[in-house]
């Protein structure tokens, strides 16, 4: 086990380099200037622009701009600065991050309970009504685009009935970003509730369930023990790189609802092509990307007793 | 979704593979292959029957909008159309859906904003599956070297969240037409299709046939088109038509964050209509109910698809 974790670890660092690389590259080689944004339409003399360019590096070639941002990160934690502001990246990066971690946490506790049960309850009728209205009920949440349902939500459940409040005003308010969360939880749970479903309608026909039937075993055990946990290895491979895409989701989401957290920066950084800023934080949603997808592999073992690592 | 390659698997069963397109010949029983199986179901199935049909109409109005409305989508009539409530009753006249808030025609500005749509979709699903066909056939069938540099390629752009990366690639260009969106998606959507392809070849380049096509002596153009092509293509066949839908839907998403196309979109008519909603509701919901119907009919063609060709996930 060890040796395997060592040997994921190693193989995450290409992975990481390249996905850096990749995005710093998409900043920078396409069009646009974070120094002549700062000036706005009446641009700076290009005295001011140069030196100020200078100052931020981005005078050097880019695959140079890239090492020493690399190093500064790698060795001293450091992000870079903020053109527009000024301020140090990790500083933004402290803020907004763990008001998108609560909102993801939210969504991703949702989407587990809500998408594995309906999932299973689908499974287990297969064929019968509850699984075509839950199939149904699938379809029309992948169907609907998350921006859209926000809206609904929001002319639903705010405007029209006044239950909640239309925009979060605090953002450790877990009522105030429940909402949100169901938003932001909407497609991944049907995913959710599909694999499982799947997964549950194959396994049940297996000869290890008839077998435990047959034991005697209680159907509580039945399903709970023997059909869950081996149902549940799909499902977990796409809860793992879920997470990562719920980050990145809540670009819309926060925007949607007026939350301070990574993807209202995100959505800022791009529009002012502050670099730095978005690959500092695309940086971290790799991280956590690839850590998940670490634990999602960890976790095959303890499902799967057949699964050993070298 | 780890039960696609079981697909491959019942694939590699069958000898030859015909088009999809081909009827059913009922001469001989045992011959019939994994299409012509998949067709017969497909036929009998009524939501594949709906979807088809469904998506038939949107291919009519992408081809020929003309025909289902005669106003104009982009000029309005400020003075006496302004945020119109739709007229109940005028079916398909220019005020059946209402107007917006520079006077347009709802209804004309959603069916030409169809066409958009359609194609994003249609483009960037034919995009990623010959650019992910290609890397994950030959990942899988060379194997060795190829497939680590492949498969690290793939993994590096799967890492990046993919609005997140259309996000930034659409916002460099200030006139972004179709072909520049359906770049965009693809540049960054190839990946699954990619891993999909790859699973299914490394099961098919084991079955029998493929060995003794290599021991005939066949070279490796004929074993990749003739033999492993066709049987492995299933399962990217099921993803392609699923996400077809999702890349409409992320299109109107980026156009809703003002970074998708130019022009008449359900995605930017779904944004304004998005500012006005506490006053005209209608504006921002007749694109969206557009969206969401075409968006499930390809859905539920995929689904149809990956039943028909999967018959173990009924």
């Amino acid at each position: 086990m060890g040796r395997y974790v060592a040997r994921r670890l190693l193989q995450m660092i290409p992975v990481f380099i390249g996905t850096t690389l990749l995005i710093f590259l998409m900043v920078y080689a396409l069009p646009g200037d974070p120094v002549r944004g700062l000036f706005g339409d009446k641009g700076g003399s290009e005295a001011t622009i140069a030196a100020l360019r200078r100052e931020y590096g981005f005078d050097q070639p880019i695959l140079v701009q890239y090492f020493n941002y690399m190093k500064d990160m790698v060795l001293h934690a450091d992000f870079g600065t903020q053109v527009a502001s000024g301020r140090p990246v990790t500083e933004i990066l402290g803020e907004a991050f763990p008001v998108t971690v609560r909102l993801a946490a939210i969504a991703f506790t949702i989407e587990v309970i809500l998408g594995i049960g309906l999932g299973v309850i689908a499974g287990m009728k297969a064929g019968k009504l509850a699984d075509t209205l839950i199939l149904l009920f699938s379809l029309l949440l992948i169907s609907v685009p998350v921006f859209v349902l926000g809206f609904i939500f929001k002319t639903v459940f705010a405007f029209q009935l006044g239950w909640l409040e239309p925009n979060v005003n605090d953002s450790m308010n877990m009522g105030e970003l429940l909402m949100p969360a169901i938003v932001l939880a909407a497609v991944s749970l049907a995913y959710v509730g599909r694999l499982t479903r799947t997964s549950v309608a194959e396994n049940l026909r297996a000869d290890y369930i008839r077998t435990a039937v047959a034991k005697g075993l209680p159907k509580r055990r039945v399903v709970g023990v023997h059909l869950m946990r081996n149902s549940l290895i799909p499902v977990v491979t796409f809860l793992g790189t879920d997470i990562g895409a719920l980050m990145g989701g809540a670009v819309i989401t926060e925007g949607l609802f007026n939350i301070q957290g990574v993807g209202g920066t995100i959505f800022d950084s791009i529009q002012r092509r502050e670099g730095t800023t978005l690959v500092g934080l695309v940086t971290v949603l790799v991280l956590i990307y690839l850590a998940a997808s670490l634990i999602v592999d960890l976790l095959y073992a303890v499902l799967d007793p057949r699964i050993r690592y070298a | 979704m780890p039960d696609l390659t079981k697909t491959a698997a019942d694939a590699a069963v069958q000898e030859s593979v015909p088009t999809v397109e081909q009827a059913p010949q009922p001469k001989a029983e045992k011959a019939r292959s994994l299409w012509g199986d998949a067709w017969i179901d497909l036929r009998r199935n009524p939501i594949f029957i709906v979807s088809t049909v469904m998506i038939a109409l949107l291919l009519a109005i992408t081809a020929f909008p003309g025909l289902f409305t005669s106003a104009d989508p982009i000029v309005g009539d400020l003075q006496n159309n302004f945020l119109k409530k739709p007229e109940l009753g005028h079916f398909f006249a220019p005020e059946w859906l209402g107007y917006d808030g520079q006077g347009r025609s709802v209804y004309a500005r959603a069916i030409y904003g169809t066409r958009a749509s359609v194609m994003v979709g249609i483009g960037t699903t034919v995009l990623v599956t010959l650019l992910g066909g290609i890397m994950g056939m030959l990942a899988g069938y060379y194997g060795g070297i190829i497939d680590s540099i492949l498969s690290r390629l793939t993994d590096i752009f799967f890492g990046i969240p993919f609005l997140l990366g259309a996000m930034v690639v659409l916002n460099s260009f200030t006139d972004r037409t179709v072909p520049i969106v359906i770049g965009a998606l693809a540049f960054l959507g190839w990946t699954q299709t990619a891993r999909v392809m790859r699973g299914s070849v490394i099961t098919i380049k084991q079955a029998d046939y493929v060995q003794a096509a290599k021991a005939l002596g066949a070279d490796t153009k004929r074993i990749l088109f003739r033999h492993i092509l066709p049987n492995a293509v299933a399962p990217v066949i099921v993803v392609a038509t699923i996400s077809l839908g999702v890349y409409i839907s992320a299109e109107a998403t980026l156009s809703y964050l003002g970074l998708g196309l130019s022009g008449v979109s359900w995605g930017n008519d779904i944004s304004t209509g998005g500012n006005q909603i506490r006053v005209a509701q209608h504006i921002m919901l007749y694109p969206s109910i557009l969206l969401s119907i075409t968006v499930l009919s390809f859905i539920m063609l995929g689904e149809a698809v990956r039943n028909a060709l999967d018959p173990k996930t009924r």
